[in-house]
């Protein structure tokens, strides 16, 4: 018998982030496109975990619909369902849905397109990473999603890794199994790097084939160690650049999972995105905590060496201000396409 | 088998209205009755399809009926035309719909949800495009809980706790009733910046606490009304909330309506208990009309299963004060009161 459990939850709100504007950065002017897509009528945008294009100017777009079912009256509980992945042309009218109703499908984390075009999800509540090719066929998946989850759940994520006795807390397994991992980027070998998470504090690696190779990080504030990992991306040489929102920095590794060196002049950094091409630029979002617009929400295009280029919008629920941004797409690095937990939408911005 | 939520509120209002059974009647005397007719199922659901609890219904300025329905798999938002034709689903499956507690139209024609289950508020469009959200779904990433038990958590500027009706001002200022876990009234722009909080996430009986809030609506001059249903009574407050005034004989305050036009009327519930507890019928289920200084004007209705009977008033429509659109809750029915004129005097 299955019935659908509303997810009621009376204090689960993220803890708020003091977030302060921590630099005069020169303010970028910018638009925001008046509805960018165009959705059926039977078909709304829940919180938005990610939004990325391939090269051809799709969108893609994984959100959380709400809703998942769980199965009651077992000896376990088994769940499934509450986001979908749609895709839309290059003039934002919705195309289609991708993967309906699939198993990995729970609590959208993210969606990237690498540079083969294969499209990429991150699922926050299922702890899988899965790869669809061009042609939206599944073909890799790491991570398992678990069995049966229990009800009332577990305390939100931040406990104990997965190490096993003495494991450090964060650590994860040295395998691929994630704790509410959170975004994935590539270098230009075509490694795979999962941050993991919010549950774990800790970069995966592996190779192209999803070969584990090794993880590097615990939870904590020290350099190489991450309050949670929100987001990550990769540059053009391999360094790898990890979002440590709950430290309020970005952190950069080499390839290896050494660090070299670290941002903190950018708040709260939720979601990251690096552009393509010879003069690579870093978006950065100072990503509100949902429970507040009255406090930071700006986003700062950087240097990758750090330097704050700029700085533009707000928290808040208008076009041109932002309610917890969860991603940035900068394939054009003019065209930003910023997906927001808060106001439940995708913005196309235009740069000036 | 049941939902978790559902359970423990209607245990808790078992418990609670056979706790305070004795201020469930109204203790105001000779209000005259206002003679009514009653179209019940007006609404043509599609085909093969029906409403469930029918706790919100509005209508819009062209005479369509929205309502905001408990029904399966979760909450749906229906559109019907003047004649009481389905129109359309607004919002099938979002993320904002779980369990219906209001749905109101604003002077421009958008329609908003109350969500006490997501804890969303939702501005729609006319044509069903989301325009706002304000309060954010817990999210279901961190699993299900237990029903919490012990002191409200401290009320949060931009979160809700099963929040129960929206309103606005002539400013369009933004005004929610929050609800039944907090127990405040807050004040946001129309751009759903936070301004003011009258009440806490504590139940209060002093004038500006509140103890369920349960319904509101802002009248002409930016005055809130809310219905204050566990303490019994009505408040008016200020554009600021500050408290202006109490209506205590009214019986138990359960939801609130103010008609527009230059004439403004308020109407309010004293609607049956859930559960129809023993002698129930004989105290409760009638809805008062009276005027914005308090003054009452009449009364009409009565508990009953059937037609025109009132089966616990959730949630009443007077953009026509001579025509009263009634959602309840435990017929899964919405009726359509045409209340005859009263005669010249009252």
């Amino acid at each position: 018998m299955k019935k659908w459990i509303p997810f009621l939850l009376a204090a689960t709100m993220l803890a708020g982030f003091p977030a302060i504007a921590q630099n005069a950065a020169p303010e970028i002017p910018f638009d925001s496109a008046a509805n960018p897509l165009t959705m059926p009528d039977d078909i709304y945008l829940g919180e938005v975990g990610g939004v990325a294009t391939n090269s051809r100017g799709d969108l893609f777009v994984y959100t959380r619909t709400g809703h998942p079912t769980v199965t009651l009256g077992g000896s376990r509980n088994f769940a499934h369902g509450g986001s979908r992945l749609f895709q839309f042309d290059r003039n934002g009218r919705f195309a289609r849905e991708i993967g309906k109703d699939l198993y990995g499908f729970m609590f959208a984390a993210q969606v990237r397109v690498d540079p083969q075009d294969n499209i990429w999800v991150v699922d926050q509540m299922t702890n899988m990473v899965i790869k669809f090719d061009p042609q939206f066929r599944q073909v890799m998946l790491l991570g398992r999603k678990a069995e049966a989850i229990p009800i009332p759940a577990r305390a939100g994520g931040g406990g104990e890794g997965g190490g096993g006795a003495g494991g450090p807390p964060g650590a994860g397994r040295q395998q691929d199994v994630f704790d509410r991992p959170t975004d994935v980027a590539w270098d230009a070998q075509g490694n795979i790097f999962v941050a993991d998470g919010l549950g774990n504090a800790r970069v995966a690696k592996f190779d192209r084939d999803g070969k584990f190779i090794k993880s590097w990080g615990q939870k904590g504030t020290a350099p190489g160690q991450f309050a949670n990992v929100r987001s990550i991306a990769v540059d053009a040489q391999g360094n790898v650049y990890v979002a440590d929102g709950g430290n309020k920095r970005i952190q950069v590794f080499d390839n290896n999972g050494t660090f070299k060196t670290q941002f903190a002049n950018v708040g709260n950094a939720q979601a990251i995105c690096i552009t393509s091409g010879p003069n690579q630029v870093l978006y950065s979002s100072d990503s509100n905590p949902p429970n507040n617009i009255d406090t930071a929400g700006e986003i700062y295009k950087m240097r990758l060496d750090g330097t704050v280029i700029g700085r533009f919008g707000r928290a808040g629920k208008m076009l041109k201000e932002f309610g917890t941004v969860n991603a940035i797409d900068c394939r054009n690095e003019n065209v930003l396409y910023v997906g927001e937990v808060g106001n439940l939408r995708v913005q196309k911005l235009t740069l000036r | 088998m049941k939902r978790y939520s559902t359970t423990v509120c209607a245990l808790a209002l078992v418990l609670c209205a056979g706790a305070a059974s004795a201020q469930l009647k109204a203790t105001i005397t000779n209000v005259p009755e206002i003679p009514f007719t009653s179209q019940p199922n007006f609404l043509q659901p599609p085909p093969g399809e029906y409403l469930g609890e029918s706790v919100a219904v509005a209508t819009n300025s062209k005479g369509h009926t929205f309502v905001y329905h408990r029904t399966a798999p979760t909450s749906k938002l229906w559109e019907f035309d003047q004649n009481g034709n389905f129109v359309k689903e607004i919002g099938k499956g979002y993320y904002g719909f779980e369990f219906s507690h209001s749905v109101r139209v604003d002077p421009q024609d958008n329609i908003w949800t109350v969500d006490e289950g997501t804890n969303m508020i939702t501005k729609f469009s006319s044509d069903g495009r989301v325009l706002m959200v304000l309060g954010r779904r817990p999210p279901a990433v961190v699993g299900a809980a237990a029903t919490r038990t012990g002191p409200n958590p401290p009320a949060q500027k931009y979160i809700f706790c099963r929040p129960t009706d929206v309103g606005w001002d002539p400013q369009g200022n933004i005004f929610i009733s929050d609800g039944y876990c907090n127990n405040r009234v807050v004040k946001y722009d129309r751009t759903g910046r936070f301004l003011a909080q009258a009440g806490s996430e504590k139940p209060g009986n002093a004038p500006g606490e509140f103890n369920l809030p349960h319904g509101l609506q802002v009248d002409g001059q930016g005055n809130v009304w809310v219905a204050d249903r566990s303490n019994f009574r009505y408040q008016v407050l200020d554009n600021n909330l500050k408290p202006m005034r109490v209506i205590a004989n009214l019986g138990v305050g359960w939801t609130v309506c103010v008609s527009q036009g230059p004439h403004q009327y308020v109407f309010m519930s004293n609607s049956n208990p859930n559960g129809n507890t023993p002698g129930s019928w004989d105290i409760t289920g009638e809805i008062y009309k009276a005027e914005l200084d308090g003054t009452v004007l009449g009364r009409f209705g009565r508990p009953g299963k059937l037609a025109p009977g009132f089966q616990v008033v959730h949630m009443m429509d007077c953009r026509d004060p001579n025509q009263i659109v009634v959602g309840e809750i435990e017929s899964w029915r919405v009726q359509k009161l045409t209340l005859r004129q009263q005669t010249a005097g009252r």
